[in-house]
């Protein structure tokens, strides 16, 4: 077949801006194209003549009978089978007709097109994919389109159309399926052969089938796609027309700054062009210069585009909080954008911690960021990463905003020090949060309380009070919902063995773990058996901090001994 | 039941305060005198502009401007008894209409009463922006789309509000050193921002979002936090009659039009409203209000500003990021484009 045997008919279903629409029918027709026309009866009949007027001139463009159209409805398909009917008749010669909506904009003349379909003689394009397989539908509804009924509007019946599916699912009901139609689903912008065409409208059951797509709902999705099954020979399940829906089941909309992207993509026709892209409208149909004339379409492009954006929407970008994307507790995708390290008890072994830790690890390492009093920011600065302020009234209003921030902003590794002397209000987040990387030396908070030399009663006191709050934050990360990487040792497990644990703990956070070699100046842990045994004869019985050896009973630690 | 019971008496209590908010912007519209009112030039489809000024004609020619180019159908103006000109400018335009009052800013409840009467009267089935004259609009793709655009999309996902959370802009070095003159883009001097130190919560009675946070919170209120400013902002909204801001324009009543955010940790499209309020002009404008006293919480915003102000603060800090386009605010995670592709 040659591209000259081809005869474009297109049939074009306009619901508003109707001025913009008129342009899209003339250029189909001054193309070559036999074009007709559907006007939505809900139109003003003011402005359907008006359009009809404008279009005078063209003998090639037909105007069809006019029907009311509801989204998701079977008017739209009613309208569509008209005008089909109506190119048919009209127009012996059209030998493929093309669905085009009139927003629907050609970006390629409308003789590539018809050489495109030349080069693939009785090929018809529709996306037609059985319904098991489809993963774009809107509201989760994909086979139940074909089983239930659906009398109330999606759109402005929204609760009762919600509650009278959950109730048909309820009551298993399914509605019967015409014996032979396999049902199927796709893009509703397809371009059929003449011959599949008029076997669809001329079909012996079609007042069975119509009958039955009239309860099924979107039925412009399924209504042709099905069908062709049956009657087409050769089916090309592509849709010629690059369309894309969100997840609310609106189209994507093209502006002005998409024209690159568009021209890229040697796509037919796209759908749906904003009304005052002008540039747009200005510029396409544009012919390909040379070799690129014959070009297939390849919207990989702005598929990706499309794609990304509809995960945006979706998804969001994992550890951030802002005014429009606020999610819920445990349902942040990612409560935070990167990797961190909390490292508690590990200041009250060894007073320079964090300054040894920034030297041996290729990260920001904070003081005690949560600590009650004020914000301890790397080098005592006092404004963090992304400008966040020291001030710890200011970070208590949202400490999880404070912590997302930090971390998203920080620009490489984030690690700070922890204690239950610290606000415990994070402990679930951080204990739930698969970038957290939580290194534990319990008890160790009793270190500088051996070496304090606050009376007994208050040390009693703090100690009570920090190992309730240890215990509670252990119970956080013995949980099942854990899943941050956490290790834990406690105190006498750790002063048997400190090099080696900063080592590996160096190790974990991918430094070198030969660089714990001098190991940073650590607290004397003289008389820590004897002080345990002191707690223990007040009535506190320590659980965190491992066995300690009470030491030579004649030490008591009641002197207070300056730390080393 | 208790719960039901709450949300229905929720339901009850914001829909009496609705009608008291509603009642007292039409009592008070009544007392807005009309300087010129053009407002029968209106089409249908127009994007609206409601502003409340005292004594801004400097930043009027780049204002009008700015908004025009975004695509602005009309503005509403109610001058609060300027002495500078900028009312008699604003008459002298085309697509401006401007009310006069010499009522209390205060008991016009900072403004709002005002906005809301000519919202009620004149913004049903406009999407309107209500702004101050020194807040800017940027959205995403706002250098290549037009506002209808924007509202175009929003209508086809029937979404009636656009939230623009206030981005305090901020020079570096001393406020004075570089005058602010008439026509000048603001943003050409107070190019500098806070990135991600915002602290939100959730305002439950309401609905909406709490932001507080950057410069004016480091700066001013870092021991008291809870009274920094609020940065939330809801300024674009399809009106339709009935509807009530609240506060400011931080909030709205009915109390669904500010769910502008996602909470299953999806990105809903938002703006900016870029705020050139630290200008050369500021020194004075705040040692005027605090004689006044006609703003929020008795002026104390004002008040620590002036105590701050007395040694001509600088905002500017190493964390702080110079302004570039809508684009570094989408990287920065301040607004998002959504699925606005």
């Amino acid at each position: 077949m040659s591209g000259a045997a081809i005869r474009l008919g297109v049939v074009m279903l306009c619901h508003d801006e109707l001025p913009i629409a008129a342009r899209m029918a003339r250029i189909w027709a001054e193309g070559g194209a036999a074009v007709a026309v559907h006007v939505d009866a809900k139109v003003p009949a003011k402005a359907a003549a008006r359009m009809q007027a404008r279009l005078a001139d063209l003998p090639q463009v037909l105007f069809g009978p006019r029907h009311p159209c509801e989204w998701g409805g079977f008017s739209l398909v009613r309208a569509t089978q008209d005008a089909a009917g109506l190119l048919l008749d009209g127009f012996a010669d059209v030998t493929h007709v093309l669905l085009a909506s009139g927003s629907c904009l050609p970006l390629r003349p409308v003789s590539e097109l018809c050489a495109h379909l030349a080069r693939h003689p009785g090929r018809d394009f529709i996306e037609s994919v059985t319904v098991g397989d489809v993963d774009w539908t809107v509201g989760g509804l994909d086979e139940e389109r074909f089983t239930l009924r659906f009398p109330f509007s999606f759109r402005r019946q929204r609760r009762l159309f919600d509650r009278y599916v959950a109730l048909q699912r309820r009551v298993k009901f399914r509605r019967r399926m015409p014996p032979g139609l396999v049902p199927h689903l796709g893009s509703q912008w397809w371009c059929l052969t003449r011959q599949t065409l008029a076997a669809i409208l001329t079909d012996p059951r079609r007042a069975e089938f119509d009958r039955y797509f009239r309860r099924v709902w979107i039925p412009d999705e399924s209504y042709f796609q099905s069908l062709a099954r049956r009657h087409s020979r050769r089916i090309e399940s592509r849709s010629l027309t690059l369309a894309r829906f969100d997840d609310q089941g609106k189209p994507f909309v093209f502006y002005d700054d998409h024209l690159e992207l568009l021209q890229q993509s040697r796509c037919f026709v796209a759908r749906k062009i904003w009304r005052g892209a002008g540039r747009l409208y200005a510029h396409f149909p544009h012919a390909a210069p040379g070799l690129a004339a014959g070009a297939d379409p390849h919207p990989e492009q702005v598929e990706r585009m499309l794609n990304q954006a509809l995960a945006r929407r979706r998804l969001g970008r994992p550890g951030l909080y802002m005014q429009s994307r606020f999610p819920l507790k445990d349902r942040e995708n990612g409560k935070t954008a990167a990797p961190y390290a909390v490292f508690q008890g590990f200041t009250d072994l060894f007073p320079g911690f964090a300054p040894w830790l920034a030297e041996r690890l290729d990260a920001d390492v904070h003081g005690h960021l949560l600590d009650r009093d004020a914000v301890e920011f790397a080098g005592h600065a006092p404004l963090g990463p992304g400008a966040l302020s020291d001030s710890a009234a200011m970070r208590d209003l949202d400490q999880r905003g404070f912590l997302a921030n930090l971390i998203r902003m920080g620009g490489r590794m984030q690690a700070w020090q922890f204690s239950p002397r610290d606000r415990q209000e994070m402990n679930w987040f951080l204990a739930t949060d698969p970038n957290a990387r939580i290194f534990v030396v319990t008890g160790a908070w009793a270190l500088p309380l051996l070496h304090s030399d606050m009376p007994f009663d208050d040390i009693r006191r703090m100690a009570a009070l920090l190992q309730r709050r240890e215990l509670a934050q252990m119970e956080v990360l013995n949980s099942v919902w854990l899943k941050a990487r956490v290790q834990v040792w406690d105190l006498a497990d750790f002063c048997a063995r400190p090099a080696p644990v900063l080592g590996e703990i160096l190790h974990r956070l991918g430094a070198d773990p030969a660089a714990a070699a001098p190991m940073p100046q650590m607290r004397d842990i003289a008389g820590m058996g004897r002080f345990l045994q002191s707690l223990r004869n007040s009535g506190l019985r320590p659980q965190l901090m491992g066995d300690f050896p009470v030491a030579d009973p004649a030490t008591t630690f009641a002197q207070g001994k300056p730390a080393p | 039941m208790p719960r039901l019971f709450r949300i229905l008496r929720r339901k009850l209590r914001l829909r009496a305060h609705r009608q008291w908010l509603l009642a007292r912007a039409i009592r008070r519209h009544r007392r807005l005198r009309p300087v010129c009112d053009r407002t029968a030039s209106i089409r249908p489809g127009d994007i609206l502009l409601f502003m409340t000024m005292r004594d801004e004609a400097l930043r009027l020619p780049w204002f009008l401007d700015y908004y025009r180019k975004l695509g602005i159908g009309h503005f509403l103006v109610v001058d609060n008894g300027s002495g500078d000109g900028g009312r008699e400018y604003l008459a002298g335009q085309e697509d401006v209409s401007v009310w006069l009052t010499h009522d209390s800013y205060k008991q016009a409840r900072f403004g709002m009463d005002w906005m809301n009467g000519l919202l009620h009267r004149h913004g049903g089935g406009h999407w309107c922006l209500t702004v101050d004259p020194d807040e800017f609009l940027v959205y995403p793709h706002h250098d290549t789309r037009p506002l209808q655009a924007l509202t175009d999309w929003l209508d086809a996902g029937n979404v009636r509000a656009f939230s623009a959370m206030l981005l305090d802009m901020y020079p570096r070095g001393s406020l004075a050193a570089r005058p602010y003159r008439a026509g000048q883009d603001p943003f050409g001097i107070a190019r500098w921002f806070d990135p991600a130190n915002y602290v939100i919560r959730k305002n439950g009675e309401y609905g909406n979002l709490w932001i507080q946070g950057g410069p004016r919170a480091r700066a001013f209120f870092a021991e008291d936090p809870e009274n920094a400013p609020a940065l939330n902002k809801i300024p674009l909204v399809r009106w339709r009659r009935g509807q009530v801001y609240v506060s400011s324009t931080h909030m709205l009543l009915p109390r669904s039009l500010n769910r502008v955010y996602d909470e299953n940790g999806g990105e809903k499209a938002s703006g900016c409203l870029l705020h050139a309020k630290f200008l050369s002009t500021f020194a004075e404008k705040s040692a005027e209000e605090l004689v006044r006293r006609q703003h929020y919480a008795d002026s104390q915003e004002y008040l620590a500003y002036h105590a701050g102000l007395r040694d001509d603060p600088d905002f500017w800090c190493e964390a702080a990021c110079e302004f570039q386009d809508w684009r570094q605010l989408e990287e920065l995670g301040l607004i998002s484009g959504g699925n606005w592709a």
